[in-house]
C-alpha cells in the first residue's frame, strides 16, 4: 500500500511539473509586453527596462521558469497586473464561496445520480428505465449557462423568494447548485445504471437473492457497494473541477467565486492571475486524483495488488 | 430482446443531426429573413413570437428564427472540425502509445495526463483571449483541450489488441508496424472511435457554446447560439423567449450527437 501510494505521489508531482510548464508557456505566447501592461503605453524606455529587470524578464527563459517554480512552491504566484494584489491572496479570498457552491452541487449530483441510477437499474428494460435514460441524456446535453438563465426566468416569474444572483444566505445557493447538479447527476445515473446492470448479473447477487434477502437489501448492501466504485473516481475529479471554479455558472449567477476571478483575469489579459488560477486548478485536480487513487486502493484491494 | 441492427437512440439521434446538417447547408434557402438586418418594426425592443416571426425578434429588430438557422452553420463547422482534429490527434497518440510501448508510451501518456489535468474551459478561454477570437483560433483551441480523453481510451483499446493472435500472426508474416496499426488494429477499434467521435462532438459543441456565451466565440455579426443567449440574458424578465430558443438549439444539437454516441455504445455492448 505504501509503495503504491509513493508511486502515485511521485507521478502526481511529475504531472504537476508538466502543468506548471504549460502554464508558464501562457505568458510567452502573449504578444503583449508585461512591462507595458504595468507601466502603461506612455512609459519611457528606462522605466520599462527597470520593470523588466525587477520582474526578471531580462533573464533567460529557463532561469525565469525556475524562479517561477520556486516561488510557486512557496505559495507566491506573483502579483495581479490589474488589481495590484498578490494572486495567492486573491485566490484564497474567492475560494470559500466557490467551495460552498462545490459542496452543495456535488452533494446534490450524487443524490440525483445514485437514486436515478438505482431506480433505472431496478426497472431495467422497462418503461421507467427508458424514461430515465432519455431524461439523463437530455440533462447531460443542456448547456449549463442556459439552464441557469432559464432558472432565473422561472425565479423572476414564479419563485419570487429566490435571490436572482450573488451570494446572500442559504437560499442563494439553491439555483446555482441545482443548475450544476442536474447535468452531472444525469451523467452519474447513467454510469451507475450501467455498472449496476453488470453487477446484478453476477453470481453473488444471485446467491444473496437465493438466501431470501429483500430486493432493497440486495441492491443497497450487495450491488451498490460494488457498482459505486467507478463513480468515486468520476465524482472525485469533478469535485476538484468544481472547487477550481465554474466560470459559466458563476457568470450567470454573479457568484463571487474563483470562476468569476478567472473570467476577469482572462478579459483583462491579467497574465499572473490567469497563470495562477490555471495552476491552482491543476493542483486541485492532481490532489483529487491522489485522494481518489488512495480511496480506491482502500476500497478495492485488487488495485494495490496488481 | 430483439436484436435490431439499429436502436431508437440512433434513429432519434441520427434524425436530429441530419436535420441540423440540412438546416446548416440550406440556411440561405430556409431562413425567412437576413439574420444580420433589422426587419421588425419593433426596433429597439425585443418582439414576442408571432406568425411573421415564429421565434420573435431581438433587441435590434432581427429575426431570431433566421439567426438560429444561420447559427447552425458556425456551431456545426466549429463542433465537427474541432472534433475531427481532436480525434485525429487522439487516435494517433493513443495508437502509437499503445502499440509501441516503452519510452514512446511513457512520454506520450505523460503529456496526455498533463493535458487531462489542466482545466479545459479555463485554458481554452485564456488561449482564445490571447490569440483573439476567430473561427480558426476557436477551432484549434477546442481541439487542443479535447484530444487527451480520446488518446487515453484509444491507448487502452490498442493495448488490448496489440497482444492478440491476429496481430502476432501479422507480425510473424513480416508486416511493418505501420501496416499492423492501420490495417489490423485500427479496424478493430473503429467501433470505439465512432462512439468517441459522436460523444466528443457534443463536447466540442458545448465548449464552443460556452466560449461564445463568455464573449469568446466567433465575432459578430456572424450569428452564434451561445452569444445569442448571452446577449439576451438581460431581457430574461421581459423577453424570456430570446433566451429560450437559442438554448434549445444548443440542447438539441448536443442531444443529437449524445443519442448517436450512446446508441452506438449500446449496440456494441450487446
Amino acid at each position: 500500500m505504501l509503495i503504491y501510494l509513493a508511486k502515485r505521489i511521485a507521478f502526481a508531482l511529475l504531472v504537476l511539473l508538466g502543468a506548471s510548464l504549460i502554464t508558464f508557456c501562457i505568458a510567452f505566447v502573449i504578444p503583449a509586453d508585461p512591462a507595458v501592461a504595468i507601466a502603461g503605453v506612455k512609459a519611457d524606455p528606462q522605466t520599462l527596462a527597470a520593470i523588466r529587470a525587477q520582474l526578471g524578464l531580462d533573464q533567460p527563459l529557463y532561469v525565469q521558469y525556475v524562479r517561477y517554480l520556486s516561488r510557486a512552491l512557496h505559495g507566491d504566484l506573483g502579483r495581479s497586473y490589474v488589481r495590484r494584489q498578490s494572486v495567492t491572496s486573491l485566490i484564497l479570498a474567492r475560494f470559500p464561496a466557490t467551495a460552498l457552491l462545490a459542496i452543495c452541487a456535488m452533494g446534490l449530483s450524487l443524490l440525483l445520480g445514485v437514486v436515478g441510477g438505482m431506480v433505472a437499474a431496478a426497472y431495467r428494460g422497462r418503461l421507467l428505465d427508458t424514461l430515465l435514460l432519455t431524461v439523463s441524456l437530455a440533462l447531460v446535453s443542456i448547456p449549463v449557462f442556459w439552464l441557469g438563465t432559464m432558472f432565473l426566468v422561472a425565479a423572476a416569474a414564479y419563485f419570487r423568494w429566490l435571490p436572482l444572483g450573488g451570494l446572500d444566505g442559504a437560499r442563494s445557493l439553491i439555483l446555482p447548485s441545482l443548475a450544476l447538479a442536474l447535468g452531472s447527476g444525469g451523467y452519474y445515473s447513467r454510469i451507475l445504471q450501467a455498472n449496476l446492470a453488470e453487477v446484478l448479473e453476477l453470481d453473488y447477487i444471485r446467491a444473496a437473492r437465493a438466501k431470501g434477502l429483500s430486493p432493497l437489501r440486495v441492491m443497497f448492501r450487495h450491488a451498490l457497494a460494488n457498482a459505486i466504485l467507478p463513480l468515486v473516481t468520476l465524482a472525485g475529479l469533478d469535485f476538484a473541477g468544481l472547487l477550481s471554479g465554474v466560470v459559466l455558472t458563476e457568470t450567470v449567477f454573479n457568484w463571487p467565486g474563483l470562476g468569476r476571478l478567472a473570467f476577469e483575469a482572462v478579459f483583462n489579459l491579467d497574465i499572473p492571475l490567469i497563470m495562477g488560477t490555471v495552476l491552482f486548478s491543476s493542483f486541485l485536480i492532481v490532489v483529487a486524483n491522489l485522494v481518489v487513487d488512495a480511496l480506491y486502493a482502500w476500497l478495492d484491494p485488487r488495485t494495490r495488488l496488481s | 430482446m430483439a436484436r435490431s441492427s439499429i436502436n431508437w437512440l440512433q434513429v432519434v439521434g441520427g434524425t436530429i443531426t441530419a436535420i441540423l446538417v440540412l438546416v446548416a447547408i440550406f440556411a440561405p434557402v430556409l431562413a425567412p429573413h437576413d439574420p444580420t438586418q433589422a426587419v421588425a418594426p419593433t426596433f429597439g425592443d425585443p418582439g414576442p413570437p408571432s406568425l411573421a416571426f415564429p421565434c420573435g425578434t431581438d433587441q435590434l429588430g432581427r429575426d431570431v428564427l433566421s439567426r438560429l438557422i444561420y447559427g447552425a452553420r458556425v456551431s456545426l463547422i466549429v463542433g465537427l472540425s474541432a472534433m475531427a482534429i481532436a480525434m485525429s490527434v487522439g487516435v494517433v497518440v493513443g495508437l502509437c502509445a499503445g502499440f509501441f510501448g516503452g519510452w514512446t508510451e511513457v512520454i506520450l501518456m505523460r503529456i496526455t495526463d498533463v493535458m487531462l489535468t489542466l482545466p479545459g474551459l479555463l485554458l481554452a478561454m485564456a488561449f482564445v483571449a490571447i490569440l483573439r477570437p476567430s473561427l480558426l483560433s476557436i477551432l484549434l483551441v477546442i481541439s487542443l483541450v479535447s484530444w487527451s480523453g480520446v488518446a487515453r481510451v484509444v491507448r487502452a483499446e490498442t493495448l488490448s489488441m496489440a497482444s492478440r493472435d491476429f496481430v502476432l500472426a501479422a507480425r510473424a508474416l513480416g508486416a511493418s508496424s505501420f501496416r499492423i496499426m492501420v490495417r489490423h488494429i485500427l479496424p478493430n477499434i473503429a467501433p470505439t472511435i465512432v462512439v468517441m467521435a459522436a460523444l466528443s462532438t457534443s463536447g466540442t459543441l458545448l465548449l464552443d457554446a460556452g466560449l461564445s456565451f463568455l464573449g469568446l466565440g466567433v465575432p459578430p455579426p456572424t450569428p452564434s447560439w451561445g452569444r445569442m443567449v448571452e446577449e439576451s440574458q438581460i431581457y430574461f424578465r421581459t423577453a424570456p423567449w430570446l433566451v429560450f430558443f437559442p438554448g434549445m438549439a444548443i440542447l438539441l444539437a448536443v442531444l443529437g450527437f449524445n443519442l448517436l454516441g450512446y446508441g452506438f455504445l449500446r449496440k456494441r455492448n450487446r
